[in-house]
């Protein structure tokens, strides 16, 4: 068969827009599936443009902590390796130095200097670890939680560099073989060897409409829990009311966790409503 | 052809021993898995209630695969419910939904999972209904 360079052109043309044309006519039935997805969000679900946290120093006591740190870590399902190497916390204590680190100076109020103060995730604006991640396994939600999908997880770890803050635990072990049957969340799941873990602001707590557990466990005031773009949440009244600091502002990372140093009667908070 | 005979020979020997399995297990049948319904959470609720959170045969081909939009619809986009073909809403969890019906994973999962040399890495990380052994 001979053709001539006109025909060869006619040819190439035609089946290039047939080709063209049938794959956005699938594209566009594979869509109409899509849009009827029977995913729902609860109704009762808290919702937020960015969720953020107020910590009241001077509510603590250590017991407090203590507490705090138990109910979370309970009803999470988080092993206790008994080695502080391999320690998995989601929620834990340290000092101040150790907590602002360059913030502490020789004459500072005694009771600060050696107090604890209560860290976890800082769900960062601008998280580092997400960033990092070559698997997306962790990612930053709509409402600003900076959360895991252990599904996703390959354990490299990327993350716990890249995270300034440590808030980001390995499971160097099974974890399942240090969690007490007794003390096992049936509702909630557990971790395998080599994931990450982290705290993430109870987002199944929050999808049915409950505050974080570590929120409910504090005292009274103690953690001030809401979203930092609405006004009048009472994140925002206790942040306009008191002056706060955060950990290592300086990298940019903007945290979403505040700090209220107060002592001496200042920190002003709102009741719980 | 060199050695056409050992060659030929070393052949036959060969299709004996792959088709081994086949020729071995002609005739023989074995058993169909049957996963149990009838744990004591399904014998309680009322007659017209038991059902899955969609039918059994929608069940039994594609539970995987909802089971994986489930995991993505919860832990990447915040969904929580899930509406079923018949318009029924449920909670979209292996551990709170699945397992609370279904609290029987070895007469239930495994049976057929075994059977199909399947081993889904679900109980990695959640955690399975406690089993009395009856």
């Amino acid at each position: 068969m001979s053709m001539n360079r006109r025909e060869f052109l006619k040819i190439a043309g035609i089946s290039t827009i047939a080709g063209l044309g049938s794959v956005s006519l699938f594209s566009r039935l594979q869509d109409k599936t899509l849009e009827a997805a029977p995913y729902l969000q609860n109704p009762e679900a808290m919702k937020a443009r960015r969720w953020g946290m107020v910590i009241d120093v001077s509510k603590f006591r250590d017991e407090d902590y203590k507490k705090v740190i138990e109910v979370c870590h309970r009803t999470h399902n988080v092993p206790d390796f008994k080695n502080p190497k391999d320690e998995i916390k989601w929620i834990w204590t340290d000092t101040f130095k150790h907590t602002f680190p360059g913030q502490e100076h020789e004459f500072m109020p005694q009771e600060i200097k050696e107090r604890n103060f209560l860290l976890l995730c800082n769900h960062c604006a601008n998280p580092a670890c997400v960033r990092v991640c070559p698997t997306k396994a962790t990612f930053k939600r709509q409402d600003g939680i900076v959360m895991q999908d252990m599904h996703r997880c390959i354990g490299c770890r990327f993350c716990m560099a890249a995270c300034p803050f440590g808030a980001r635990s390995f499971n160097y072990r099974n974890p399942r073989e240090f969690i007490k049957e007794e003390n096992e969340n049936k509702e909630y799941p557990a971790r395998m060897i080599g994931v990450v873990e982290k705290c993430t602001f109870c987002t199944e707590r929050l999808a049915i409409g409950k505050m974080p557990a570590c929120v409910e466990a504090a005292p009274k005031g103690g953690l001030i829990f809401g979203d930092m773009d609405d006004t009048n949440s009472e994140v925002r009244k206790a942040l306009k009311e008191n002056y706060t600091i955060r950990r290592k502002p300086e990298l940019g990372t903007e945290p979403s966790v505040f700090y209220v140093i107060g002592g001496n009667g200042y920190a002003v908070v709102p009741e719980k409503s | 052809m060199y050695n056409a005979g050992k060659i030929i020979f070393g052949l036959l020997i060969f299709l004996a021993l792959v088709t081994f399995p086949f020729y071995n297990n002609i005739g023989k049948v074995s058993a169909k898995p049957e996963p149990k319904i009838d744990t004591p959470e399904i014998q309680k609720l009322p007659e017209n209630e038991r059902k899955c959170v969609e039918p059994k045969d929608f069940m039994r081909g594609e539970h995987m695969q909802m089971l994986n939009d489930w995991r993505d619809s919860v832990v990447r986009e915040d969904n929580g419910i899930y509406m079923s073909s018949q318009g029924k809403q449920f909670n979209m969890s292996l551990q709170n939904t699945c397992m609370k019906c279904h609290s029987n994973k070895k007469e239930f999962c495994d049976k057929c999972h075994n059977y199909m040399a399947v081993a889904p890495y679900c109980w990695t990380c959640h955690i399975q209904p406690k089993e009395n052994k009856s």
